[in-house]
Parts: structure tokens; sequence; C-alpha cells
């Protein structure tokens, strides 16, 4: 069974009606037993920055996360979820995340309509078992105004460029983002999904 | 590079699709979850649902077809129509849309936009604008399906909506909406050129060109359309393929061909 975290962040249902559609058993919660229980992890996230650190704060889920994340467990962050991953993010201050991942989040840049809103292409930059059956410039669905920032080349799966270049797909270990919505983006979101859910055991 | 959205509007009475001409006029077409999945698989980008009915026991309906839908397709779809409070949008988000499109309530009251936008985030707040034309080059704001005028100037007013927290603007030309003469392309390029967030152009589409026009000289970053989908006229791999060699961006699936 794989954890839903049910910390108040967006549309959530689409998320699990899009597991449930390829075969992922899944649960909403935001208990802590359940969740250490659970096979995986799915960190969902819509909204912004400080408030969902708060949030997971006021769940007293920032230990729980940190500490399945480096007992190995699959975990997966969806746009505001994976942006959560990192050190810091600059959405109206400077606020500390879960610093599971090493770079921080910023503000797209002017040049372009902020937020990021439709669908874009991935670029890959590696073979990852996550990638399979995904295509280069396969299209996803992206939502959002900040983006990651001075992460780790080597965690750099896909990108999309918009202003900048964005990266959309970040992995480390057992750690894996999305910036966009696998949920709504389609056919590829769905295979992403089934991919993450391969990674499970 | 970020693909030009096609956007299949479905408006729903007592939980069925239904399309008016000019807002009157109304003919059943279908069931609205079996044409979202149609859609879906047909390659449109996003979809949105307005509730054309306004009584409580019947936005209960409709809810459930929101839910129904959530549940059926993986693609992004707003929902509209009866939206009066910020109460109103969470049921609404709650029940699975993706974002939610104000009309009448935000000219009623603005601060809506932002309260809205402070608690669900920008990205699902929608503001959608019927605007006539009142003279050359200048469009008033109606309210009520297109019946009250407000006398609010429409570029103004979109502007206006953007400070206010609005994440991307639907722009309906009622005086071209259900003619299928094309979109109107001033009123859409006066919108785009004047705010910094999506707009989608909505009202006349009647042929492939009609989009790729709306898309290109309008400046639009999504069309959309009703009857011309609803009753098969056009098609939207076809339509895809036609503003694909118009060098127009478009988004396909792997198994598209």
């Amino acid at each position: 069974m794989i954890a839903i975290i049910d910390y108040g962040a967006g549309n959530i249902k689409s998320l699990q009606f899009a597991c449930q559609r390829i075969g992922l058993d899944t649960c909403l919660t935001t208990d802590i037993p359940t969740i250490k229980q659970s096979a995986a992890i799915i960190l969902p996230g819509v909204g912004a920055f400080k408030d969902a650190m708060d949030a997971l704060r006021r769940h007293n889920l920032v230990g729980t996360i940190t500490e399945e994340a480096s007992a190995g467990k699959p975990i997966l962050g969806i746009c505001l979820g994976m942006q959560l991953f990192y050190e810091h993010s600059f959405e109206n201050g400077n606020w500390q995340g879960l610093g599971l991942l090493q770079g921080n989040v910023s503000l797209l840049p002017d040049s372009v309509k902020v937020p990021h809103m439709g669908w874009n292409t991935l670029k890959h930059h590696q073979r990852n078992a996550i990638l399979n059956a995904i295509n280069q410039k396969a299209y996803v669905y992206f939502v959002h105004s900040y983006a990651v920032t001075d992460n780790q080349k080597e965690d750099l799966i896909s990108s999309s460029e918009y202003g900048r270049t964005v990266p959309a797909i970040v992995q480390s270990k057992n750690i894996t983002g999305m910036q966009f919505h696998p949920e709504k983006s389609g056919e590829t979101g769905l295979q992403l999904l089934k991919n993450f859910g391969e990674m499970v055991s | 590079m970020l693909a030009k959205r096609i956007v299949p509007c479905l408006d729903v009475d007592r939980g069925r699709v239904v399309k008016g001409r000019k807002f009157k006029n109304i003919k059943d077409v279908a069931d609205p979850v079996e044409l979202a999945k149609k859609y879906n698989q047909a390659g449109a980008d996003e979809l949105v649902f307005y509730d054309i009915t306004a009584s409580s026991e019947e936005r209960n309906i409709f809810l459930d077809v929101v839910q129904n839908v959530a549940a059926e397709i993986a693609i992004p779809f707003s929902v509209g129509g009866g939206i009066r409070s910020v109460d109103d949008i969470h049921r609404t988000l709650r029940a699975g849309a993706d974002k939610v499109s104000i009309n009448s309530a935000a000219v009623k009251d603005p601060q809506i936009l932002t309260d809205a936008a402070m608690k669900f985030g920008s990205q699902c707040i929608v503001l959608s604008i019927d605007a006539k034309a009142v003279s050359t080059n200048k469009w008033q704001v109606y309210i009520n399906g297109g019946r009250t005028d407000t006398g609010m100037d429409a570029i103004e007013w979109a502007m206006d909506g953007e400070k206010r927290g609005a994440g991307e603007i639907v722009i309906n030309a009622i005086d071209t909406d259900g003619e299928k003469n094309g979109y109107n392309l001033e009123l859409t390029r006066a919108i785009s050129e004047h705010v910094n967030i999506p707009v989608i152009a909505s009202g006349g589409a009647g042929t492939m060109g009609h989009f790729s026009n709306v898309l290109k000289t309008g400046g639009a970053d999504a069309a959309l359309a009703a009857s011309v989908f609803h009753y098969g006229e056009i098609n939207i791999a076809e339509l895809k393929d036609f503003l694909s060699e118009n060098s127009i961006t478009v988004r396909r699936e792997p198994s598209w061909k």
C-alpha cells in the first residue's frame, strides 16, 4: 500500500483516482503508523511552500518523512511536494524545506508568463527506470510558479524549458520528484506513475 | 515548448450536457462523463464544465458529475457556473476539479478572487469574462449569462482580475458565441496584450482555421469550443494535425498517430 500524505494539499482525489486506474493500492493519510507501514509514500502538494511545511510540522510528519526517506522507502514528491524535498525555498521569503535533496526553489523568470501552466515537453538527461516507455519530448502538465534551482546535476533525470531549465523529474536513490502533475498528464503521466509503482516492492 | 491547448466546453444542466446558441435555445446532447472520456481519448488538453442550473439541489447533482469526471479522466478540468463563495470553490475542488472559474460573483465582489487565490493558489482560480462590443475596439463586461451589462470595460476588468489573483482568463465573446464565424480576434488580442497570465479564447469556433487564427493572431494560449466538438464537426486529432501543419505547437501522446 502507498501512503498519499493528506495534509490539505490541493486536488489529491485525482491522484488517488489515477493510481487506482493503474492498479496501485493507495490510502490518503496523515497517520504516522500507517505511513511507517506503507510500502511507499507520495507527497503531493499545491499551494504555498511555507503553508505546506507548516502543515507537515503540525501533523508531526517532518521527522517521519525524513526517517522513512533515510530508511530507503520509495518516496515520490509531486509539484510542491517535490519542492519540499529541497533545502530552501525563496517563495515570498526564505523557508527551510525537508533538505532530502541538495538545491533550492526559486521563482520562474519574468520573461515568461507565470504560473507555468499547461503542457510542456520533457528532455531526458539520463537513462532511468522512471523513464521506462517515456519518449523524449513527451508532454506532461505543469502548474507552478516556482521551480528547483542549484540542484545536483546527477539528480536531474528530465527537464523542461520555460524561461529557464526547469527540473521536471529528479531522483536521488529512493527519492523521486516530479514538478508536473503525472495524475493530470494523460497517458504519459499514468505511465510515469506506473514506473514509480514498479520501484515499490 | 509550451503547447497551445484545445479545450472542449461542456454546459451541464441537471446532469446532462447541453448546447445553446447565444445562451438561448438550449438543446440536450449527451452524458457529461461519457463525453469527457471521449474528449480525453480524442486528445483534448483540458476540459471546462459549466453548471448552467442554479438551484442548490441541482448543484449537488453537478458535484456528483464533477466527481465522476475526476475518476475517469487524467487531464485537467475546470468548473464554473454558480460559484458564489470561497466555500463553493472549496467544495468544487474537493469534488476533484483542478480549477474553478468565476464570473458574475467576481464582478459583484472582486474580493472573492483575492480570498480564493490566497486560500487555494492563483493556479486554480480562473476569471471568466463575458464581453460584448459597445463600439470599435471597446468591449463591456456582461453578467448573468450575458443578460446584464455591468458597464465595466473588459480589458480593465481582465487586468484588475489578474492583480487580484486570477491565474487564468477565459474571454468569451458574446457577439460571436454560437455563430461559428470565428473567434473575436480583436477582443482576444486586446486581452492577451494586457495581461501576463494565460488567456483562453471562447465563442465563435466553426472551422479549424478559426482555431489557428485565434491561437496565432489572437495571441490566445488556449481555444475553447463546444458545439463543433459535440456534433462531431471538428475532430480534435485532425484539428491538432492542422494546427501542427500551421506551425502551432500542440501536444501529442505516444499512442496517437
